[in-house]
């Protein structure tokens, strides 16, 4: 057998993709006989084939789609035929489960896609083409479904064949050409074209889906390529491995069982021997492989795709999310790239809004520095756009917060692609691609720099920390932070208090209060906090600072437990009451557009390590108990 | 004793598609355990459950797994299922815990009694999710494949569970590539189905290839059975009540896939090793779980279990 074929469906709703697979999988007689039994009951009750077998059934499992005769999620289903063994993803039309369909997508070889020859194309059909060429996939048929309901029309199917050509010249444009490319007039209900040729269409002599699903030239190989081992975890069995097993171990001396060290995952690319000079990046240090394990047997090589573990001849430090490379064909390493991104989180994307990104290097933090464009659906055209949404797919310039070794996701889709995670909710978010770096890190290592923050606050006879107080218009932040301020003083501690006076009208001042702005105030706020930090002062900062995921990135860049998030609450009708400032009445007026509690949102904080409650004490009060935190902690 | 198998490299001409399922196998439960704070590995004595522990030991080679084996006992499982699994746990020198909802000690609630969904509700949707809250158990590694049913064609290899176990179909985190989202809240936690893509034969051939220890119940040997239904049921021991009229009798039969007895369906067949299994698997025409009798409860009755939190 030659591996495996992992190919998707897709296209518009309704154009007959769950029917496609179900009737195919019959033709390759790979229904069981129970499941066939159970489909013709069913097809009686809930079909939409007119009371012919609805082999779709075969496909959708979960209750709301039966329901709904509809797809939601992809299916995966396991077939084969003497010629080759196949997985293919069943993946659903709506525009809403777009996320689903790439879900699909993203493991995928080849890719059917369906057109209702009645409809032809569609925006959806072009959106489907795209998503599948972005992810990589050069193998793509167009199956022209329902022809028996346009009788078979020969100029029917000739000029949808010309709208998929078409296609194929505008993915050209975007450098995402298929290799492979063909269309097959198909009645996916009776079967005609699908594993065997149909004799209603004498004017077609092409292939039938089968034969193209048969033939396609293997899967993608990437043994080839440089060698790249992406770093999932570290076996260490220590002295417990002489109590364990021991008769398997025979290969191992007991003596160097107490110090195996395993570095184990799964190769990306290249092939990997015994003795070969080696690098782990991003440490630059070198050693050479001394042996390799697949599974539980030691080899001389190990190639792309193998699940490996292997031991270096010296004693280095390589942990999960380390490269190792060989040392005369090192990947590059950047911390910023050009990168293609599908969004598929019902909350937008906007520049400047910090997300986890995770790739085969493991985790950093990531921020969208700039969108340069939108791809739009059904002209391929660029749009430019202020943020991404649902669905949408981009091109965008990304930040993370450590320099990670990478590959043109074109050359390797396990090094050039990353998810995007949202820090709050925990979503998969979206999903990207890399294009090229857009600086490469100068170098391997962080510029070491010889005075280090440790050594700043030492001088200064304190340990930093950043006190960040949140909360309404006038609850009280600014008030409590300027007694806590005093008190620190007092106590010959130095500090520094950023608030909307020292900021807003200097750092801040090009910033309005739109959702996009407030983002940007807080994380200009939060790095301009965490060198003040670094210089070794302790800082407060009095801000309202009302989204949850910019609080969370200030926490992020802190050193843990240097990071002291002070909830100031108070009811939003204790601050409309004392409205110090008189901007909740011009904001109930609808003079202040975007003003938080009124007409843009306050995200409370999840666990703060403090929360004071201003009806409940004065501001003495309340800032002593920060101070008594502080004491606490080991920060005064 | 060994788990390594020379037979691999024999037969990895035939079956070279099972060396990239075993790659990715051993990659998801890496992954899964690089991320986990408290991981457990479900192990229901089965082929399944089986293969995922050969792989399991293959990840961390020459380290123990770094997590304990949990058997959620209902407490009627065939008799050779719970020999099997003790030895097992023994030979390999793993942890095993083993729980049983106090609900059902002294066979309060039996399939005969309760009903066969009311029964796999309270011992097992229920006992599971009693022992997973009681050890805070984050990853939860389990042997379900996505041919064996069409709800788990549906379902992620990392499959998000709420505080509260439910699974919700319509609303699963997009899984792109191998890039597995591994993040959750304290109480929240994650299923992952390492064996995701590998059909009922490439689990029989792997036994084969990779000389795995099955439960002796996977192969032709003489036994008592009652016909019920249209169904084989063994009568594993003297709590199964036999109606009037009924006598076992000795028939030379085989399981294709296991669990409680009196859940389970015997199919009569002359397999007695296991390439004669593989052989018979790659003619069958009836599908593997036609034998579990908690799958016909109602339409959809698998996907409504694992919403409650069923595996």
């Amino acid at each position: 057998m030659d591996g495996i074929l992992k190919f998707l469906t897709c296209g518009s709703v309704d154009d007959g993709k769950s029917t496609l697979i179900g009737r195919l999988l019959y033709e390759t007689g790979n229904v069981f006989d129970d499941h066939l039994e159970t489909l013709k009951l069913e097809s009686a009750r809930i079909g939409n084939a007119d009371g012919k077998i609805d082999y779709s059934l075969l496909l959708d499992g979960l209750m709301a789609e039966r329901e709904q005769g509809i797809t939601i999620d992809v299916a995966y289903r396991y077939f084969s035929t003497t010629a080759r063994k196949f997985i293919v993803a069943d993946t659903p039309g709506h525009v809403q489960y777009t996320r689903n369909m790439a879900t699909g997508a993203s493991n995928c070889d080849a890719a059917i896609i369906l057109v209702d020859a009645r409809l032809g194309v569609l925006a959806q059909t072009r959106r489907h083409a795209l998503i599948c060429s972005l992810m990589g996939i050069k193998h793509i048929l167009f199956a022209v479904n329902k022809m028996d309901l346009v009788n078979w029309d020969r100029f029917r199917f000739e000029s949808i064949r010309v709208d998929c050509l078409k296609i194929s010249e505008d993915l050209a444009n975007l450098n995402l050409k298929p290799d492979d490319f063909t269309c097959v007039p198909v009645s996916a209900l009776n079967g005609d074209n699908l594993a065997t040729m149909s004799n209603i269409t004498p004017w077609y002599n092409g292939r039938t889906i089968l034969n193209w699903l048969e033939t396609i030239k293997s899967v993608s190989d990437n043994s080839e390529k440089d060698f790249r081992l992406p770093i999932q975890y570290v076996i260490k069995p220590g002295m417990s491995a002489e109590r364990w097993l021991s008769e398997s171990l025979e290969s191992i001396k007991p003596e160097e069982q107490k110090n195996f060290r395993g570095y184990s995952g799964r190769v990306a690319s290249g092939t990997v021997s015994t003795n070969d000079n080696i690098i782990i990046l991003p440490s630059g240090q070198k050693s050479s492989v001394k042996s390799i394990y697949i599974g539980d047997t030691t080899a001389e090589k190990a190639i792309a795709g193998d699940s490996i573990s292997i031991t270096l001849k010296d004693e280095i430090d390589v942990s999960r999310g380390d490269c190792i490379a060989h040392e005369d064909s090192r990947p590059e390493l950047s911390d910023q790239f050009k990168a293609r991104i599908v969004w598929m989180d019902q909350t937008p994307l906007y520049p400047g809004r910090m997300y986890r990104f995770k790739s085969s290097f493991g985790y950093a933090m990531a921020e969208i520095t700039h969108i340069a464009n939108l791809i739009d659906m059904s002209g391929y055209q660029k749009l430019s756009a202020e943020k991404i949404d649902m669905n949408d797919i981009a091109e965008v310039e990304i930040k993370i917060s450590k320099p990670t070794p990478y590959a043109p996701y074109k050359e390797n889709r396990e090094t050039g692609s990353f998810i995007l995670i949202d820090r709050i909710t925990n979503a998969t978010s979206g999903c990207g691609m890399i294009e090229h770096s857009l600086r490469r890190a100068q170098n391997v290592h962080w510029q070491a720099i010889d005075i280090t923050r440790e050594s700043r606050a030492r001088l200064m006879g304190q340990k930093p920390a950043l006190i960040w107080l949140t909360g309404l218009s006038g609850a009280g932040k600014s008030t409590i932070a300027n007694i806590v301020e005093k008190e620190l003083f007092a106590l010959n501690r130095h500090t520094m208090l950023l608030d909307g006076d020292n900021i807003r009208h200097g750092l801040n001042r090009d910033l309005g209060f739109t959702e996009t702005d407030r983002i940007e105030n807080i994380r200009r706020i939060a790095e301009v906090a965490k060198l003040m930090s670094d210089a070794g002062l302790i800082v407060l900062t009095s801000f309202i600072s009302p989204f949850r995921a910019e609080r969370e990135f200030a926490r992020s860049i802190m050193p843990d437990g240097e990071f002291i998030e002070v909830f100031i609450d108070t009811p939003i009708e204790v601050c409309e009451e004392r409205d110090t400032k008189g901007l909740y009445k011009k904001a109930r007026n609808g003079k202040i557009p975007n003003f938080t509690g009124i007409n843009s949102p306050y995200e409370s904080p999840e666990s703060p390590e403090i929360t004071l409650e201003t009806t409940k004490g004065s501001p003495e009060e309340l800032a002593g108990l920060i101070i008594t935190y502080l004491k606490d902690k080991g920060i005064i | 004793m060994t788990f390594q198998s020379n037979k691999f490299q024999e037969t990895t001409m035939k079956y070279q598609y099972l060396k990239s399922l075993e790659a990715d196998s051993i990659h998801i439960i890496r992954e899964a355990v690089a991320e986990a704070d408290n991981p457990v590995m479900l192990y229901s004595i089965g082929k399944d459950s089986g293969v995922m522990l050969h792989l399991a030991l293959k990840a961390f080679y020459p380290m123990k797994p770094p997590f304990p084996l949990l058997h959620v006992d209902t407490t009627w499982k065939f008799s050779d299922m719970i020999k099997f699994r003790d030895e097992t746990a023994k030979k390999f020198g793993l942890e095993l815990l083993t729980y049983t909802n106090p609900e059902g000690a002294g066979n309060k609630i039996t399939p005969f009694t309760h009903g066969s969904a009311r029964f796999t509700d309270i011992m097992k949707t229920e006992g599971l999710k009693q022992i997973l809250d009681k050890n805070k158990y984050d990853i939860v590694f389990g042997g379900a494949r996505r041919d064996e049913e069409k709800s788990r064609a549906k379902e992620r290899v990392f499959s998000f569970r709420d505080s509260n176990h439910r699974w919700d179909p319509k609303n699963q985190r997009p899984e792109i590539w191998n890039l597995y989202n591994v993040q959750k809240k304290p109480g929240e936690s994650i299923r992952v189905f390492p064996l995701s893509n590998w059909t009922e034969l490439d689990v029989w051939r792997y036994i084969e290839i990779e000389n795995i220890p099955v439960v002796p119940l996977y192969f032709a040997k003489e036994r008592p059975v009652v016909e019920r239904g249209g169904q084989l049921l063994m009568v594993d021991d003297d709590r199964f009540p036999l109606e009037p009229g009924e006598k076992p009798m000795m028939k030379i039969v085989r399981f294709r896939t296991l669990g409680c007895y009196p859940l389970t369906a015997a199919t009569e067949s002359p397999a007695s090793t296991i390439e004669e299994i593989v052989a018979e698997m790659e003619s069958s025409r009836m599908s593997e779980r036609s034998g579990r009798l908690i799958d016909f409860d109602q339409s959809g009755s698998m996907e409504k279990k694992k919403q409650e939190g069923y595996f």
